[in-house]
């Protein structure tokens, strides 16, 4: 062996994992830029009658969108109601009957939906929901939400539960405690915070999005409180001011995105601090 | 208790443990019929145009809802390209993150910094990337375009297209593929990387030929899954893209990395709504089977790679 | 003064087609503690599990023969009210972590859905936790989680949260096995002084420990019932050779 090849083999390894450090520190680069200038174009338009008014008519100065904030959290809402149920009980059945043929399906079904881009599932909630009752809802967007939040929902559910141990689910049924009774008051309470955790995740995966609320929710320039009728998203604000020629618009399309994503960052820090306790 | 105190007990709580395991019964089953709705309303929806066009829907290049002429090849060949672009690109910086996150610095402030950054990364919603594409990004490339004297038949650069399309959902795919990359370099048994060490390799050489041939599969496997991301990934690209309904005249010129294009999730994004004639609206939910079907076979291959590897791991 | 109060006949508990509890035909005295002891696999928690009907939760679980409390057939009887009336303690201590030291006694009533007044809790939290020896350590943290206690005082609160419901029988599941020696020694005490008050049956593997606390001791090997009496008979005169040679330690 040459005494050089030794030199020339620390240089290489130096070498990468300088290249290392220097393409993992690149790849957050995007991330600092778009939080400058969410940060720095968004806080020049934010202030109370941004977050309380309606959007004014073009050519009027100012104007808020309070329209979109009240619709985001409506069809935030409406998507838990409907997939909370259904999630946190689909994730019961997979860890209660863990290698039946159904929960083997089941489990199957929840990677795949997982996967769906989500314009297809905003197809799926035009023709079975928006069709069937003949116009653009909250209703049918929220659905379109809850579909996507239900795989995040169902899979962490069914983590936490796993993890709650048998003995627990024994102390209770050796008390002569209903099975029903044991799954509701003894087991989930106990994995209550990883259930949780479950739920704000997937409120986080949707609140930011806008592709299945295209031909859903679809955007409404009022204020809007009736489930059945078309509802304005702060996802959707963005991208109608976003991509119009107007030069007010993009200044409130900075200051909803800065809400947007302090929004957003917020269900995951909470999401965070409940996995930690 | 009484034999008939006890059995009206026995009833009524043998009722409710029935509607207790129904009710679970029910949510499961109700996901699997979720499921089968996507493979039953899909083809139903876009049958009229799968009986118009057939098969060779996939590989007609005209869109034209005005005579009634459509196919998909445009919007195939705009999604693969930017997001086989985008795979490329990422794989880089995604390894990277995986290794130093998963190998070279496992804990400490400027890990635990570049994790919730990744985190971050990948919460940020797709409106926003794309909103910021327009405003920052378009810009730079417009210059570029200016520089490289690339305009082509055009007069002037858009500053839209394949290539600005491709950098956002590089960034955008960067946390799946380095998560996925990252917990299967951290798999890789410590004996294996000593055993290696102990014959005078250094970190590099462990990495090299002991690490990224264990963690092989599963650095595959996310990328594959990342590409599933890519392919279905609609609304930064609906703003980057230039939703041009046409194919470049030569395909393979290095100029066209600034054309724009559409994808099938941004055709969908920018035209569904507008689409009063059915046939319109039904060849537009055959491009939704399509790239419900393409991304599906991708990602229950990753899935598939996953679990392979896992099974291995456990052994 | 012997009184039978629960008796099995020709018990057998299957595991997936396996017997893992052959035949056992034993009879249990109120007021008494009973020890089973026996190697690991020998069958002896499975059968206790069938005397309270926790046996056949498990998939794959079966059970032939009879169960009798008293004159009711455990079989013929839904599980849940069974299992009221026949307490059980873990080998692990398994209090319940969302809940209170004072909510884990009285556990088996709220989860059960009965309704206590106010002062019929405090009675019944104090009485049962008075029983388990652990009213003193823990009067003043009533209102603290279950989990900060200490291995061996869990595993007290466990008793009485057992105690609680005014049980027939506690079944005890090598109830000191993850347990140190000190915390040992106060629940065998325990079970000594509470056999006044509730009948017990006990699952060991370590002979010392029938010795020291039970009245009755059954034997069992490889699924069998090997020998069953008193206790004091078994450990000097054993009749059975297998059991002469467990108590030996050649096996086990």
């Amino acid at each position: 062996m040459k005494a050089s090849s030794t030199g020339y083999r620390i240089i290489k390894d130096k070498l990468f994992i300088s290249g290392v450090v220097l393409f993992s520190f690149l790849s957050i680069v995007p991330l600092l830029l778009i939080l400058f200038y969410i940060i720095k174009n968004g806080i020049a338009v934010i202030n109370w009658d941004f977050l309380t008014q309606l959007p004014r008519p073009m050519g009027e100065e100012g104007g808020g969108i309070i329209n979109a904030i009240v619709g985001t959290l409506m069809l935030i809402v409406i998507a838990c109601l409907v997939s909370v149920p259904v999630g946190v009980t689909a994730g019961i059945y997979l860890n209660e009957y863990r290698t039946g043929k159904i929960a083997e399906s089941v489990r199957m079904a929840v990677e795949v939906i997982m996967g769906i881009p989500s314009i297809i599932i905003g197809i799926i909630a035009y023709t079975w929901i928006v069709i069937p009752l003949g116009s653009f809802s909250a209703l049918s967007g929220g659905v379109a939400l809850a579909i996507m939040m239900l795989p995040v929902i169902i899979k962490s559910t069914e983590e936490t539960l796993k993890l709650v141990p048998n003995t627990l689910r024994e102390a209770s049924l050796a008390l002569g405690v209903p099975y029903s009774t044991t799954i509701i008051k003894v087991i989930i309470p106990a994995g209550l915070s990883g259930i949780i955790t479950g739920i704000l995740l997937g409120v986080a995966r949707v609140a930011g999005e806008t592709a299945p609320l295209l031909f859903t929710a679809f955007g409404n320039p009022f204020m809007n409180y009736n489930i059945l009728e078309p509802v304005n998203s702060l996802p959707l604000l963005i991208f109608v001011y976003a991509t119009s020629p107007y030069q007010e618009w993009h200044s409130l399309a900075w200051g909803a995105s800065l809400v947007l994503v302090v929004f957003v960052l917020l269900m995951n820090f909470i999401t965070k601090l409940v996995t930690r306790r | 208790m009484g034999t008939k105190n006890t059995k009206r007990y026995k009833d009524r709580h043998e009722r409710k443990e029935m509607i207790f395991r129904g009710i679970l019964y029910l949510s499961s089953v109700g996901i699997l019929l979720l499921l089968i709705g996507f493979f039953v309303s899909l083809p139903l929806d876009a049958f009229e145009s799968i009986r118009k066009f057939g098969i060779g829907f996939a590989f007609t290049r005209i869109w034209d809802p005005v005579a009634g002429n459509f196919g998909a090849l445009v919007f195939i060949v705009g999604t693969l390209v930017t997001s086989c672009i985008a795979l490329v690109l990422s794989i880089p910086f995604s390894i990277s993150i995986a290794l130093f996150l998963g190998e070279y610095f496992r804990e400490g402030i400027v890990s635990t910094f570049l994790k919730s950054a990744v985190e971050l990364l990948a919460g940020i919603p797709s409106i926003i990337y794309g909103f910021w594409g327009i405003f920052v990004l378009v810009p730079i490339v417009i210059d570029l375009e200016m520089k490289l004297m690339v305009i082509n038949d055009r007069i002037l650069p858009y500053g839209v297209g394949i290539l600005t399309a491709s950098v956002v959902l590089t960034v955008m795919i960067i946390p799946y593929s380095a998560s996925i990359a990252r917990e299967v370099i951290t798999l890789v048994p410590t004996d294996l990387k000593e055993a290696a060490y102990s014959l005078g390799a250094t970190r590099f050489e462990v990495i090299r030929r002991v690490v990224l041939p264990a963690a092989r599969s599963g650095i595959i496997a996310g990328i594959v899954l990342s590409l599933g991301r890519a392919l279905g990934e609609t609304m930064a690209i609906t703003m980057l893209i230039g939703n041009a309904n046409r194919l470049p005249d030569k395909l393979l010129s290095l100029a066209n990395i600034f054309v724009p294009i559409n994808t099938m999730a941004s055709v969908i994004a920018n035209e569904f709504a507008e689409a009063t004639d059915s046939l319109h609206r039904s060849s537009l939910i055959y491009v939704g089977l399509l790239l419900f079907l393409i991304t599906m076979v991708i990602n229950i291959t990753g899935r598939y790679i996953i679990k392979k590897t896992s099974v291995s791991i456990d052994e | 003064m012997n009184e039978t109060f629960l008796r099995t006949e020709k018990l057998s508990a299957l595991f997936n087609g396996e017997r893992v509890v052959k035949n056992v035909t034993i009879t249990f005295q109120k007021n008494k503690v009973t020890a089973i002891m026996g190697p690991s696999g020998c069958g002896k928690t499975t059968l206790i599990r069938c005397i309270n009907r926790m046996h056949e939760l498990i998939p794959g679980a079966a059970t032939t023969g009879k169960i009798f409390l008293y004159d009711d057939e455990i079989g013929s009887i839904n599980p849940i009210l069974v299992r009221r009336k026949i307490g059980m303690v873990f080998q692990k201590p398994n209090p319940f972590p969302t809940m209170s030291i004072y909510e884990n006694v009285i556990a088996g009533y709220r989860l059960n859905g009965f309704h206590l007044s106010r002062d019929e809790m405090n009675a019944t939290v104090e009485e049962s936790l008075r029983k388990a020896a652990l009213w003193d350590e823990v009067k003043d943290v009533l209102h603290r989680k279950g989990t900060f206690l200490s291995g061996g005082q869990q595993q007290r609160l466990c008793i009485a949260r057992a105690l609680a419901m005014k049980p027939e029988v506690i079944l005890l599941d090598e109830p000191t096995s993850a347990l140190d020696p000190k915390a040992t020694s106060r629940i065998e005490e325990l079970i000594v002084e509470l056999k006044d008050a509730v009948s017990i049956l006990i699952v060991t593997h370590n002979t010392a420990q029938a010795a020291r606390v039970s009245e009755y001791t059954a034997f069992m090997y490889l699924g069998e019932l090997v020998e069953f009496g008193s206790t004091k008979k078994m450990f000097t005169v054993p009749e059975n050779s297998k059991t002469e040679e467990y108590l030996m330690g050649k096996f086990g």
